[in-house]
């Protein structure tokens, strides 16, 4: 599953800490979901929804759509 | 909410404060077992002493499982799959080694007595590395 993560806290100037933070979980967690290595729970993935005030779609993209 | 470039927060604080708390139960765990294995050889010869150490040391474990239980649910969704994923290495290499290994002392393949202990450190450094697998798999 590809996301937009990385570039959405980019915008932010926001560290791989700050969206930990952010999200309640590791940074090693947010790193590996940037990478692709590791996807979300829907919770998690709502979560980052809520946060980027965007829907999950337009964040997580189904790697068989693109 | 700390908003520091090195740490996360909430969720590493509460997370230091689980392992931190998982680290005390272990310690005394060992402390316990330690008395009540060495006490009979080195202090005392009452066997109402030995029972009591080993009751303690059962409900220290207790303790201990229950500090692992709350450090697990502590932690997120990836470090429990990194968990979760050594935990089942470990238990089955415990499993098939550990009943391998028993039947070899069964069946006098081997001249020496399977020691419990052997196991428990097979299952340890089997969990360990499969801690350190993990975190380099999802890095």
């Amino acid at each position: 599953m590809k996301n937009r993560l990385k570039v959405l806290r980019a915008e932010r100037d926001w560290t791989q800490a700050r969206l930990a933070s952010e999200l309640e979980v590791s940074r090693q967690t947010v790193n590996a979901i940037e990478k692709g290595k590791f996807d979300p729970s829907l919770p998690l993935a709502f979560k980052a929804a809520r946060l980027f005030g965007m829907s999950i779609e337009d964040i997580f993209q189904d790697d068989a759509q693109t | 909410m700390n908003d520091s470039n090195t740490d996360c927060g909430g969720f590493a604080a509460r997370n230091k404060k689980n392992t931190l708390r998982l680290g005390y139960w272990t310690g005394a765990w060992l402390i316990t077992m330690a008395i009540a294995v060495f006490g009979p050889i080195l202090l005392w010869q009452d066997k109402v002493l030995t029972g009591a150490a080993i009751v303690i040391n059962v409900a220290v474990g207790i303790g201990m499982i229950v500090a692992n239980k709350r450090h697990l649910e502590g932690l997120d969704e990836l470090q429990q799959k990194i968990q979760l994923e050594a935990m089942a290495l470990a238990l089955g290499v415990g499993l098939v080694f550990g009943l391998g290994y028993s039947t070899m002392d069964v069946t006098n393949l081997i001249s020496a007595d399977a020691e419990i202990s052997h196991l428990v450190m097979l299952i340890g450094l089997t969990y360990g590395a499969g801690v350190i697998i993990g975190r380099r798999k999802y890095q």
